[in-house]
C-alpha cells in the first residue's frame, strides 16, 4: 500500500434537520489516520463525534467534503461497493446488550460478516470464529452459547471479535469502553492494544474520557459543536493544551489523586468572578466564544481557522498561542458561581439554560 | 439502581424467541386450556370421518328435531342429520376460511409492515396512507360486492377479507420493526455487509413474531365470525354441504319448535372465538413479562417492611456521628429461597461529611443507600442490621415514623435525574409539592421557595427553569433540579447515587461545585455512590470501598489514594488509565465481579487476588482495623504492605 494516510477526511459536512431548523452536526472537519496509528476524537455530547464514526461507515449521509479510505472515496459508495468497503472497516458499538442479537448464538454472530462478503465457507468461517474468541480472551466453546449468558465485558469482547473476523484495516471504537466497568475497561483496552500491536490496524477511538484517550491513542482531535478545536499529538494537546476548550476540558475532568483536585479548587476560588453582560456571537464566529474566558470581539464575529501550532499539531483559536499567557482576567459566571480562567474547575456556562442544545443560536 | 442490572441483565433481553417462554405459557391454566381446546377442534375437524358417528348429509326423517339422546349425542336438525357429525364437518369449512384468510394477511402484512418499518421514508408514507384507506373500506359491502360478481364462492369472500385486515397487521409489524430497528445490532449488521434482505430475515423478522403471533389469533377469531356471518346468510357454497353459520340459520327457523337446535353451534362459535382470544392474550402477557423481567425495573418500588426494632445500645451512639450502620444485610427473594445482595455491611458517616461508597456494578452499592432509605425495590429485603441516627433505629422504626424522615432528614438524588422527574408538571409545581409535604406554606409561599431553591441550584433564570418540564432541560440541568428537590426538605443526609454519571465532564465539575458548595452551607452529609475515582478524589473525605456485597476497605480518601490496603481497592486503582504510562499495558483485575449467590468461600476476592494464600480461603475474612482510621477486610495486609513498599 501507498505511504499516504489509510483515512483521510477532507472538509467534510453532515447537517441533519430538526423541525424546521438545519443542524450543522459535522462543520468543515479534516483530519487523517495513518496505517496503525490510533486516532482520538474527543468531544462533549454533542460534539458530533458519534455521527462523524457514523458516517465514515456510511450509516449517515454526507452533505458535502470526502471521506478517503485508502485513496479511494468512500463517502458516496452505491450499496454493493459499501459491502466490499465493510472488509476493510469496522465498528465497536457502545451498547454491548443492544449490539449483540439476543436470538444468535455467539459463533453465528461471528460468522456474519465472512458470510455476508461472500466468503460461505462455513467449517473455515468456524475455525477463525474460534480463533478470534480465543484472541479476545473468550472460551473457544463460547461459540455455542447466546449473548445473554455473558456480561457487559465479555458482551464487549465478541463485539470486538465480530468487527474483527474480516481482517479490517481500521477499526472505529465509538465509545467502546464507556459502559464498562474500570477493571472491566482496563481489560478491553489491553484487549485492543494487544490486537494492534499483532495486526497494525488502525483505530478511530471515540471517547469522552479523556484518560481514556491520552492513554490509547498517539493523535487527538478536539470537536466542539462539530467543529475541530485542535489537533495534534496526544501527549501535546494535553500536556499544553492550545485551544480553551481543550484546557477547559482537561481542568474539569477530575483526577484521581485529592492533592491535585484540592489545588485547582483553591486556585479556583482564589479570584473573583463579575459577572459580564450576555454576548450574542454573530453569524459567523468561534463555536467555544459564547463559553470562552479568553472571548474578545473577534471571537464572536469571526470563525477561526485552524493554523498550525507550536507542537506540529492544529489550533482554531484567536488568541493562540497568547492566550496562555494571558493575564488572568475576571470572568463570566453563572450567577453565584466561581471560576478562573487558569486552573478553574469548571466552564461557566452562559449559554441559554432552556435549550440543550443551543446551536440555534450559532447556525 | 445501576447494580441491579447484572442480576437482571443474565436473563435474555426483548420480547424475542418464544423458546424460554414455555415454562411461562405452562404456568397459564387458562392460556393452556384455550390452546388444548384449538388444538382439538383441529384435530377432529381434519380427521373428521374418523370422529364424526354418521354422514353429515344422511338424512332420517324419522328422527327430526330430537334433541340430545344416546343415538345422537347433540341431537338431530330438521331433516334429522345428527347434528354433531354436522359440526365435526362444518369445522373444516370454518377452520379452511380462518386458514385462508390468516394465509392473505400474514403474507401481505408481514413483509408490508417490515418494508414500511426497515425503509421508512417514502416506502412508509406510501405504505401507511394507503393502509388507512383500505381500513376505511367497510369490510361486509365490499364483500357483498364480490359476493355478487363471484357467486357463493366462500374462498374469494375470505381473501377478500384478508386482504382487508392487512392493514391492521401491517401497521403492527412496522410499529414492532421500527422498535427493533433502533437496536445496536442492526447496524452492526450493516457494517458487517449484510443485504438488506438478509438483515430483515435474520435480524428483525425473528424478534417481531411475538405480536405477529397475538395478530394472528384475533385476526383468527375475527376470520370466524365473518365466516359464520356469510354462512348464516347463505352466501357459501352449496347449502346442503354443512358450515356453523349455516347451522345457525337453520336452527334460527325452528327456534320456537326445537330451541335446542342453536345451542351445539351458537356455543361452538362462541367457545372458539373466546379460545382464540384467550390463546392471543397468553401469548401476549408472555411476552410482556419477558421483556419487564428482562429490563432494569425502574418503577417498583417499595418500601421495605420495617425491621424488628433493635435493642438500642446507648455506648453505640455517638454525638460526632450522623448515622451508624452496622450489620446490614439485604437478600434477593426469588423462587426457592434468598440470595444475598449485601452481607455484615457496618459503617458511619460524621456531620458534614462527605463519604465516596466505591466499588464496580453489582457489588451492592445502590441496594445498600436504598436499603438505608427503606426503597427497597420488589424482590429485595433487608432482613439485618441497623441504622442509628439521633439514637433511634431507622431500619427498626415503624413505616409511619420514616416516612416522615425520608425525603426531608435523609434525601436521595439518582443518576438518571431526567426519569426522576415527571414530565407532566412543571419543575415549579413538583417543588412546591415537595415543599408542602415538608412544611405548611400557603401555595405562594411554596413556589417563592422553590424558586429560592433553584437560586440556590444555581440557576441564573429560576424564572425561566420553574416554568419547564423534565423533558425540556438538558441533563446537567434536570441533575440540579432534582438536588434542589432533594434540599426541599433540608436534609441531613444527602444520598446521591451516581450524581454525575451521565454528563459531561464540564458539568460534571459543575454539579460537583454545586455539591461542595452546599454541603459547606448548610453542614449536610453526603453519601456519594460512585465508580469514578476522579469524583473520589475531588469530593469525598472518606472512602468505603464495597466488592461482592462487602466492604472490603475502609479508609480516609486521602490515605486510600496514597495506599490503597485492599488488593480490590489497589487493582481497581491501578486499572485507572491516567495512573499508567501512556500505551504501556494498563494493570488489570483478571475476571469479573462474581454475582450474588456465586460469591466463592473465604476471602471474597481470592479467586482474582494476586496475592491470594491458603489461608485467605479457609474462614469468611472479617473487617480488620489496619489503622486507627482504617479498615481492611484482608488479612495478609502487613506482608502485602511490606511487598509493596520494599518493591
Amino acid at each position: 500500500m501507498s505511504q499516504g494516510p489509510l483515512l483521510e477526511i477532507r472538509h467534510l459536512c453532515i447537517r441533519y434537520r430538526n423541525g424546521r431548523r438545519t443542524v450543522n452536526a459535522i462543520d468543515d472537519v479534516s483530519f487523517e489516520v495513518s496505517p496503525g496509528e490510533t486516532v482520538g476524537l474527543v468531544g462533549e455530547s454533542g460534539s458530533g463525534k458519534t455521527t462523524l464514526a457514523n458516517a465514515i461507515l456510511g450509516l449517515i449521509p454526507v452533505e458535502s467534503g470526502e471521506i478517503r479510505f485508502a485513496g479511494q472515496d468512500v463517502a458516496h459508495l452505491s450499496f454493493k461497493e459499501r459491502r466490499a468497503f465493510y472488509r476493510q472497516a469496522q465498528i465497536v458499538f457502545q451498547d454491548p446488550y443492544s449490539s449483540l442479537n439476543p436470538v444468535r448464538t455467539i459463533g453465528r454472530i461471528l460468522a456474519e460478516p465472512l458470510e455476508a462478503l461472500g466468503k460461505t465457507d462455513r467449517a473455515a468461517a468456524r475455525e477463525r470464529a474460534r480463533a478470534m474468541l480465543v484472541r479476545v480472551g473468550l472460551p473457544e466453546d463460547a461459540e455455542g452459547r447466546y449473548p445473554r449468558e455473558f456480561s457487559g465485558g465479555q458482551r464487549q469482547r465478541i463485539a470486538i471479535a465480530r468487527a474483527l473476523m474480516p481482517s479490517p484495516r481500521l477499526v472505529v471504537c465509538d465509545e467502546a469502553t464507556s459502559a464498562l466497568d474500570l477493571s472491566i475497561q482496563a481489560q478491553i483496552l489491553n484487549v485492543l492494544q494487544d490486537i494492534q500491536a499483532g495486526s497494525g490496524l488502525s483505530y478511530l477511538f471515540v471517547s469522552h474520557d479523556l484518560e481514556v484517550v491520552k492513554h490509547m491513542c498517539n493523535r487527538i482531535v478536539v470537536l466542539y459543536r462539530g467543529q475541530v478545536m485542535e489537533s495534534g499529538a496526544a501527549a501535546s494537546v494535553f500536556g499544553t493544551p492550545g485551544h480553551p476548550y481543550t484546557y477547559a476540558l482537561r481542568e474539569a475532568a477530575p483526577v484521581p489523586n485529592p492533592r491535585l483536585q484540592r489545588a485547582r479548587h483553591l486556585a479556583a476560588s482564589g479570584s473573583t468572578a463579575t459577572p459580564v453582560e450576555k454576548l450574542t456571537p454573530g453569524a459567523s464566529h468561534c463555536p467555544f466564544a459564547p463559553r470562552c474566558p479568553y472571548v474578545e470581539p473577534r471571537c464572536l464575529n469571526e470563525r477561526p481557522l485552524l493554523q498550525p501550532s507550536q507542537d506540529n499539531g492544529q489550533v482554531a483559536c484567536h488568541r493562540y498561542p497568547g492566550w496562555r499567557s494571558a493575564e488572568q482576567r475576571p470572568t463570566r459566571t453563572s450567577d453565584g458561581g466561581t471560576s478562573a480562567p487558569t486552573a478553574a474547575s469548571y466552564v461557566p456556562v452562559v449559554v441559554p439554560d432552556l435549550v440543550p442544545d443551543s446551536s440555534a443560536r450559532q447556525v | 439502581m445501576s447494580a441491579l442490572v447484572p442480576l437482571i441483565a443474565e436473563r435474555p433481553r426483548g420480547s424475542s424467541g418464544l423458546r424460554p417462554s414455555v415454562h411461562l405459557w405452562l404456568r397459564r391454566p387458562v392460556a393452556v386450556c384455550a390452546t388444548a381446546f384449538l388444538a382439538v377442534l383441529v384435530v377432529v375437524s381434519v380427521a373428521a370421518p374418523l370422529f364424526a358417528p354418521y354422514n353429515p348429509e344422511a338424512q332420517d326423517l324419522t328422527r327430526v328435531l330430537s334433541g340430545p339422546s344416546t343415538h345422537n349425542l347433540l341431537g338431530t336438525d330438521t331433516l334429522g342429520r345428527d347434528v354433531l357429525s354436522r359440526l365435526i364437518y362444518g369445522g373444516r369449512r370454518s377452520l379452511l376460511s380462518i386458514v385462508e384468510g390468516l394465509v392473505v394477511v400474514m403474507l401481505l402484512g408481514i413483509p408490508l409492515g417490515l418494508a414500511a418499518g426497515y425503509l421508512g421514508g417514502w416506502t412508509d408514507r406510501v405504505l401507511s396512507r394507503v393502509g388507512e384507506m383500505v381500513m376505511a373500506i367497510p369490510a361486509i359491502v365490499l364483500i357483498l360486492v364480490v359476493l355478487a360478481a363471484v357467486p357463493h364462492n366462500e374462498d374469494v369472500a375470505m381473501l377478500t377479507f384478508g386482504v382487508l385486515g392487512t392493514p391492521t397487521v401491517m401497521r403492527v409489524v412496522r410499529g414492532a420493526t421500527l422498535q427493533v430497528r433502533r437496536d445496536l445490532y442492526i447496524q452492526a449488521a450493516r457494517v458487517s455487509g449484510l443485504t438488506h434482505l438478509r438483515i430483515v430475515t435474520r435480524h428483525i423478522l425473528p424478534r417481531v413474531t411475538g405480536p405477529v403471533i397475538v395478530q394472528a389469533s384475533l385476526f383468527s377469531a375475527y376470520a370466524l365470525l365473518f365466516e359464520t356471518g356469510i354462512a348464516y346468510l347463505g352466501l357459501t357454497g352449496n347449502p346442503e354441504a354443512p358450515t356453523w353459520g349455516g347451522m345457525i340459520a337453520e336452527a334460527s327457523t325452528v327456534i320456537e319448535q326445537q330451541s335446542w337446535l342453536l345451542v351445539p353451534p351458537g356455543a361452538l362459535v362462541a367457545l372458539t372465538i373466546l379460545a382464540l382470544g384467550l390463546l392471543g392474550n397468553g401469548i401476549r402477557d408472555v411476552a410482556v413479562v419477558d421483556d419487564v423481567a428482562t429490563r432494569p425495573r425502574r418503577a417498583a418500588l417499595r418500601a421495605s417492611t420495617a425491621l424488628k426494632s433493635a435493642q438500642v445500645d446507648h455506648r453505640d451512639v455517638r454525638p460526632d456521628r450522623l448515622i451508624v450502620v452496622s450489620d446490614l444485610e439485604v437478600v434477593l427473594r426469588n423462587r426457592g429461597g434468598t440470595t444475598p445482595i449485601v452481607a455484615g455491611v457496618s459503617f458511619d458517616i460524621r456531620h458534614g461529611e462527605t463519604v465516596g461508597l466505591v466499588g464496580e456494578s453489582g457489588c451492592g452499592k445502590s441496594v445498600t443507600a436504598l436499603a438505608l432509605l427503606r426503597l427497597l425495590p420488589n424482590g429485595l429485603e433487608t432482613t439485618a442490621g441497623r441504622a442509628l441516627w439521633e439514637g433511634r433505629d431507622i431500619l427498626g422504626m415503624p413505616e409511619g415514623e420514616f416516612n416522615d424522615l425520608r425525603g426531608c432528614t435523609f434525601a436521595y438524588v439518582s443518576q438518571d435525574a431526567q426519569a426522576s422527574l415527571d414530565p407532566t408538571f412543571t419543575v415549579s409545581s413538583q417543588l412546591s409539592e415537595a415543599i408542602r409535604h415538608h412544611e405548611r406554606l400557603s401555595r405562594r409561599a411554596a413556589k417563592e421557595r422553590a424558586l429560592e431553591l433553584l437560586r440556590l441550584v444555581e440557576f441564573s433564570e429560576p424564572q425561566r427553569v420553574a416554568r419547564a418540564r423534565a423533558n425540556e432541560l438538558s441533563g446537567g440541568m434536570a441533575q440540579r433540579v432534582a438536588i434542589a428537590l432533594a434540599l426541599s426538605g433540608h436534609p441531613r443526609l444527602l444520598i446521591a447515587d451516581e450524581p454525575t454519571t451521565a454528563l459531561d465532564v464540564t458539568v460534571q465539575a459543575e454539579i460537583l461545585a454545586l455539591l461542595r458548595r452546599l454541603q459547606s452551607e448548610t453542614g449536610m452529609s453526603l453519601l456519594l455512590i460512585t465508580h469514578n475515582w476522579g469524583v473520589v478524589a475531588d469530593i469525598c473525605d472518606r472512602t468505603l470501598v464495597m466488592y461482592a456485597g462487602q466492604v472490603v476497605e475502609q479508609s480516609p480518601a486521602q490515605s486510600m489514594f496514597d495506599l490503597p490496603l485492599h488488593p480490590y481497592t489497589r487493582g481497581l486503582l491501578q486499572s485507572h488509565p491516567s495512573l499508567a504510562v501512556a500505551h504501556s499495558h494498563l494493570k488489570t483485575i483478571p475476571g469479573n465481579v462474581p454475582s450474588p449467590g456465586s460469591w466463592p468461600d473465604g476471602c471474597r476476592f481470592a479467586p482474582r487476588c494476586p496475592y491470594v494464600a491458603a489461608k485467605c480461603r479457609a474462614d469468611e475474612i472479617p473487617l480488620l482495623a489496619a489503622q486507627s482510621d482504617r479498615d481492611t477486610r484482608c488479612i495478609r495486609v502487613g506482608e502485602i504492605l511490606a511487598e509493596v513498599t520494599s518493591a
